[in-house]
């Protein structure tokens, strides 16, 4: 589904954090453009 | 094992909607102008359900009884002293800024001084620190503050829409030591002083006793050559004549408070230190975080109190309860940030060190951030999705059932009511009403998470949490009360 598909990713601390959501895009052949952990507190 | 105890503790909220707008402006907001009309009066904030709760006159666990949103459902008769903490007006605040002051960088209007001089002298708790009880500089001149603040040499400060004073900058060309610098600094001094006063008052513990004093704040006070060299911890130890105590300031973002607790419980166990007290003060710079959001909702603008708190640890006294030193929960650089892993490390791995279940817990305190202050950004709740995370791991452990979650969720999870002020919510809140009920014989084991978000300092891309275990004292046998 992600194969040859450029992502960016949105992470959330206390929800799942980009590092994680990162290693599941590229296991499924995305590419990863950007990539960040966000805070809300 | 003779665990240490956490003794007493004390919180205190501080309303400051003039420090608001005095950030908004430093941010150069675009909707500044339409903050002023949407700001709480401090009657409103003092009867706002989740401030009852962080001062003790409500127990966290009441709150989802009471309908939202809670800021059209305030307490009646809501009192500014509570059973673990009290509410500061701004006016006090601004007393409290100039008090702790050593180096005359706030200036403060006579009038206005001279009048909130007289209510610090007259309260319980803050009459006697320093810079309060001895007589200070007579103040300034309305004229002589407007020329100083003309002139960019430092900041206005307001009260009730009007400038009552000004806080300067301490260096000409040094940006650390800014105006806006200062204001953050003295803000969390002031507001941790509070808060260590309280503690006082509270628990009795004599300024003098304190051995060993650590600060947990966000903040960085230094120079330009050593911008975060602290030591928040001895100036307020200093304003508040603790003449025998050291300290030291920790920081790991929000995760700051619980690594305090635990190196403050190893300071007392070990023996070196007999009394140690973890303290933190406000963030000037949290005020207002979300403004735009909670106007385009149409909601009063909530973030507008600074939160302090300050623990008291000291030896086993065969009451208090006792920091399980034995059972903390780390997150440790290996072990990835999965969700998985990570509540697996902070959370299953000392409750299996320590013979126990993840629902022998009778509460999870994590993130404990208001919800109605956060939700509002698209975010959710923080707590609910934290305690949803141990559920799930209970799940994966086989030592529940799927279908069980919603209900151990509300069985196990302190809901959220802390103010948004970064390191305040971290768990810790509920550290005072836990004492209360683990004393009254109502709560047996608690366990208290701290996190903190590290990437925000671009030197790495983990986070950070911590967790520890507050237990009844097992030669408590009767039930006590605070």
């Amino acid at each position: 589904m992600l194969k040859g598909k450029k992502v960016i990713i949105i992470g959330d601390r206390d929800g799942i954090p980009a590092q994680s959501l990162e290693e599941c895009v590229i296991s499924a052949g995305g590419e990863v453009i950007y990539a960040m952990t966000h805070c809300y507190v | 094992m003779k665990y240490p105890v956490i003794k007493g503790t004390s919180y205190v909220l501080i309303h400051t909607p003039g420090l608001l707008l005095q950030q908004a402006n430093l941010e150069g907001l675009p909707f500044s102008h339409l903050l002023t009309d949407q700001l709480r009066s401090f009657d409103s904030v003092a009867g706002y359900p989740p401030n009852q709760a962080f001062i003790g006159n409500l127990f966290p666990e009441d709150l989802p009884q009471i309908p939202r949103p809670w800021y059209n459902n305030s307490l009646p008769n809501a009192k500014r002293q509570g059973l673990l903490g009290e509410i500061f007006p701004e006016d006090e605040f601004l007393g409290l800024l100039h008090a702790v002051d050593v180096y005359g960088l706030v200036c403060l209007e006579a009038g206005f001084k001279l009048a909130v001089s007289e209510k610090l002298r007259s309260h319980p708790a803050l009459s006697g620190l320093n810079g309060i009880a001895t007589a200070q500089d007579n103040g300034c001149s309305h004229a002589e503050i407007q020329e100083i603040i003309k002139a960019g040499e430092a900041l206005p400060l307001t009260f009730g829409g009007r400038i009552i004073g000004c806080i300067r900058k301490a260096h000409s060309s040094d940006s650390t030591l800014s105006a806006s610098r200062v204001l953050e600094n003295l803000t969390a001094k002031a507001s941790a002083a509070a808060a260590l006063q309280l503690l006082f008052r509270k628990t009795g513990l004599k300024p003098q006793d304190v051995d060993y004093i650590i600060e947990t704040s966000e903040e960085a006070c230094g120079d330009l050559r050593q911008k975060g060299g602290g030591s928040f911890a001895k100036s307020i130890a200093e304003a508040c004549s603790c003449s025998n105590a050291s300290g030291a300031d920790t920081r790991a973002f929000c995760a700051a408070p619980v690594h305090a607790l635990m190196q403050g419980a190893a300071l007392v166990q070990s023996g070196i230190f007999e009394n140690v007290v973890v303290v933190a003060g406000g963030c000037s710079a949290k005020l207002g975080l979300n403004a735009g959001i909670h106007l385009a909702h149409g909601m009063p603008v909530l973030e507008d109190l600074l939160g302090a708190f300050a623990f008291h640890i000291s030896k086993d006294d065969g009451i208090n309860p006792i920091v399980r030193t034995d059972l903390i929960g780390t997150m440790k650089v290996g072990c990835g940030d999965s969700p998985q892993q990570v509540y697996s490390s902070l959370v299953a791995e000392p409750l299996t060190r320590g013979g126990y279940k993840i629902l022998d817990i009778d509460r999870y305190a994590a993130e404990l951030v208001n919800p109605e202050i956060i939700e509002p950004t698209g975010c959710g709740d923080l707590a609910q999705k934290n305690y949803k995370m141990i559920a799930s791991l209970a799940v994966l452990r086989r030592e529940m059932d799927r279908t069980g979650i919603e209900e151990q969720i509300q069985r196990f999870g302190v809901p959220g009511f802390a103010p948004n002020q970064g390191h305040i919510p971290s768990g810790v809140p509920y550290i005072g009403p836990a004492r209360d009920l683990i004393l009254r014989n109502k709560v047996n084991q608690v366990m208290i998470i701290g996190k903190g978000s590290l990437f925000l300092g671009k030197l790495t891309r983990l986070y950070d949490a911590v967790s520890l275990i507050i237990q009844r004292n097992p030669k408590q046998k009767a039930s006590v009360s605070i």
